[in-house]
């Protein structure tokens, strides 16, 4: 495939939906993709070398500007790993505290996320009201740790804060105003022709592209490869706790999508759980004393959002990590545009990258195009934003919905 | 000044740029526009062009690899434009600010002017609206007390 | 726990006494390779019991470096480390790109900020760092 005279014009590098900048190259061919190469490293922030001049509990701040939207999933990593290093045994206690932030966090990731892939496809009022249900959760984190992000509730040993037994009725309500609403948003989607003809068989990853790639979390659920560390390996609460995983088998967008929503309605019976564990055991364990971390190295995994986030501990018995490897699940799931892209029309290109949810703090969002037939960017004034509203619009006419809920 | 208090006190467009953060202020910022707090009905929207905004809302703490960029980005804007650093890496570093850093390239008012900092990590949606209020009222002579 | 130990025992078997397999007090296992065996063991962890590459990550001993590939079997509850030993002086290491294209990101993530050669990786050039940084200056060596 000749990459040779080709012409690139930056697609705006930054996009006021599009949060971080990410680097793709599109090569396509006429209107369709051939190729893509994935640039990364705009959002590099040396964190892994920060790391090793931080205490171990200082580090657990640092983890947790990784990301902002999985902002507890780094730190549940991160603590697992530790634990794991030196064989600290958590309370009970400390177990549902976590699971409950790590399940909280996971609703208000999947809502954000459902309310942007509407955006890019034209609804915008799924967009406003994915945000709007996601508001309470982000005030039960203002109750229940002093701020909306960053609630910094994970610790070596146990969390910070307790939960007490006079905020769960609280935490049990708007959970319960939420369901509805999730429902509302499952079923909406799914009975929405437009959408279905929009996302289904679109941006299809096979069982042996997730292999390859070594993709994980909702992107693999999608394409029916049932992997969660919550129930291979079970950790803080999930193995105390009645739940499922949740598959589906086309591996399209719209399964994608349906995985996330199902997910959501899965972590609310689990946080059900987990209250009714609080309520048994005795409030006010929250940790075990940790004094020093010996020699010897740690893994701890949490299934956060997006998938299996990794970190690596190394120590020498001093108040310093000697090593700290990070991996963040987009890591993974990113480079399967690779698969999945091609064949596609660049309507549909912002979809299947919006599908497999890459954490934005890990990816940039400047997509370049190569056209190989005219030798030039195909695209003047239109971005590929615009495609995919536009071919949301035309499927709309199509089918004769002049009226759509969008 | 004038021309500036006649097009700062009107419907303001903005244009979000994130130069290497986590996105926990850039998700803040977003919400801002959502129904909870709701920026449009005020005629304030993102726009996808820094050369129609009159309001550039930075974050992140502008590592090395995104500087130049900003830089061009900064001077390709129809000016007068505004600066608003948001969040602790866009004022001063934050916790990335550190000798250890090989990322680290300099503040980013050492990068582009920089009109108002609104620190926090990351401020709330209430702190970022009256960080820009405060901003918009300069214009104007008014306290916006 | 006996299904877990029938699986150890089928990849101890498979492999012989060539490969030393230790067992993590928290449950992990481990396998210490030379870098000849690694394509092989590779290739058998993935084809041959299914196991999924979780990613690799690589520590500057000071007197050589250790690179460490993470395998997980989801459905048999066993997480399995490769640890390879690679000298301080030009480490190298043959690449797993060709085995498994998500080896590519980490591979060339390893190259640049610690300064090992992967033999027969195709891309060469800087992922997170950027373009003009200096030859020679991998930020995560030890000084």
């Amino acid at each position: 495939m000749s990459k040779k005279r080709t012409v690139s014009v930056p697609l705006g590098p930054y996009h006021p939906l599009f949060e971080e900048p990410e680097f793709f190259n599109l090569y396509c061919d006429g209107e369709r993709v051939v190729d893509v190469e994935w640039k990364a490293g705009y959002n590099h922030r040396g964190i892994e070398k920060l790391s090793e001049g931080k205490h171990w509990d200082q580090v657990i701040f640092l983890v947790e500007r990784i990301c902002g939207i999985c902002s507890t999933s780094h730190p549940f990593a991160y603590v697992n790993a530790v634990e794991n290093l030196a064989g600290i045994e958590i309370p009970d206690r400390v177990r549902y505290i976590r699971s409950l932030v790590g399940e909280l966090e996971r609703i208000h990731s999947h809502l954000l996320w459902l309310g942007l892939a509407g955006h890019f496809l034209g609804y915008n009022t799924v967009f406003m009201w994915a945000w709007k249900y996601r508001e309470p959760i982000l005030d039960l984190f203002e109750e229940i740790s002093g701020s909306r992000q960053n609630y910094a509730m994970m610790k070596i040993g146990g969390v910070r804060r307790d939960i007490p037994i006079a905020k769960i009725p609280l935490i049990e309500k708007s959970i319960a105003d939420l369901s509805p609403k999730l429902e509302m948003l499952s079923s909406a989607i799914l009975d929405d022709p437009v959408l279905s003809a929009r996302l289904k068989g679109v941006g299809i990853l096979s069982k042996e592209d997730i292999s390859l790639f070594g993709a994980i979390g909702p992107v693999a659920r999608a394409s029916g490869v049932a992997i969660d560390v919550r129930k291979d390996f079970p950790y803080a609460a999930y193995g105390m706790v009645d739940w499922k995983v949740i598959t589906r088998e086309e591996g399209d967008v719209l399964a994608k999508a349906m995985v996330r929503l199902e997910e959501c309605m899965e972590s609310i019976h689990i946080i059900r759980q987990c209250l009714l564990g609080l309520k048994r055991v005795p409030e006010g364990n929250i940790g075990v004393e940790v004094r020093d971390i010996p020699g010897g190295e740690g893994i701890g995994r949490h299934e956060a959002p997006r998938g299996e986030c990794f970190h690596y501990v190394k120590s020498d018995g001093s108040n310093q990590p000697v090593r700290h490897k990070i991996r963040a699940p987009s890591f993974m799931n990113v480079p399967t545009f690779m698969a999945s892209c091609v064949g596609h029309t660049l309507s549909d290109v912002t979809i299947i990258l919006a599908g497999v949810d890459p954490c934005y703090c890990c990816t940039e969002r400047m997509i370049r195009l190569f056209d190989l037939q005219r030798h030039s960017l195909s695209v003047s004034d239109s971005s590929l934003l615009e495609r995919s509203r536009q071919k949301t619009r035309s499927i709309a006419a199509q089918l004769g919905r002049k009226k759509v809920w969008k | 000044m004038s021309i500036a208090s006649r097009i700062f006190t009107k419907s303001i467009w903005v244009f979000h740029l994130s130069t290497g953060s986590c996105n926990n202020c850039d998700i803040e910022i977003l919400d801002c526009l959502t129904p909870k707090h709701d920026l449009e009905r005020f005629g304030i929207t993102l726009v996808g062009s820094i050369r129609h905004a009159d309001l550039l809302l930075v974050t992140g703490f502008c590592t090395k690899k995104n500087a130049p960029r900003v830089k061009t980005l900064y001077e390709q804007a129809s000016k007068p434009l505004l600066v608003a650093a948001v969040g602790a890496c866009a004022c001063t570093g934050g916790i990335f600010r550190d000798d250890r850093n090989y990322c680290w390239n300099a503040p980013l008012s050492e990068v582009i002017p920089v009109d108002l900092f609104i620190p926090g990590c990351p401020p709330k949606p209430e702190a970022m609206i009256s960080g820009i209020v405060t901003l918009l009222h300069s214009f104007t002579g008014r306290n916006s007390k | 726990m006996k299904e877990k130990k029938l699986f150890i025992d089928s990849i101890k078997k498979s492999f012989g006494r060539n490969f030393l397999i230790e067992k993590e007090s928290s449950g992990r296992w481990y396998i210490s390779l030379k870098k000849g065996q690694l394509r092989e063991v590779v290739s058998f962890l993935l084809k041959e019991k299914g196991f999924r590459f979780s990613t690799a990550s690589a520590v500057d001993l000071l007197h050589a470096f250790e690179i460490l590939y993470h395998f997980s079997a989801d459905r048999e509850g066993i997480f399995l480390s490769l640890r390879l030993s690679l000298k301080r002086e030009r480490p190298s290491i043959p690449s797993l790109s060709n085995l498994l294209p998500c080896a590519l990101f980490i591979e060339r993530e390893m190259r640049e900020l610690m300064g090992i050669f992967f033999e027969g990786h195709p891309d060469k050039k800087n992922l997170l760092l950027p373009d003009d940084w200096p030859k020679g200056n991998y930020p995560l060596r030890k000084p």
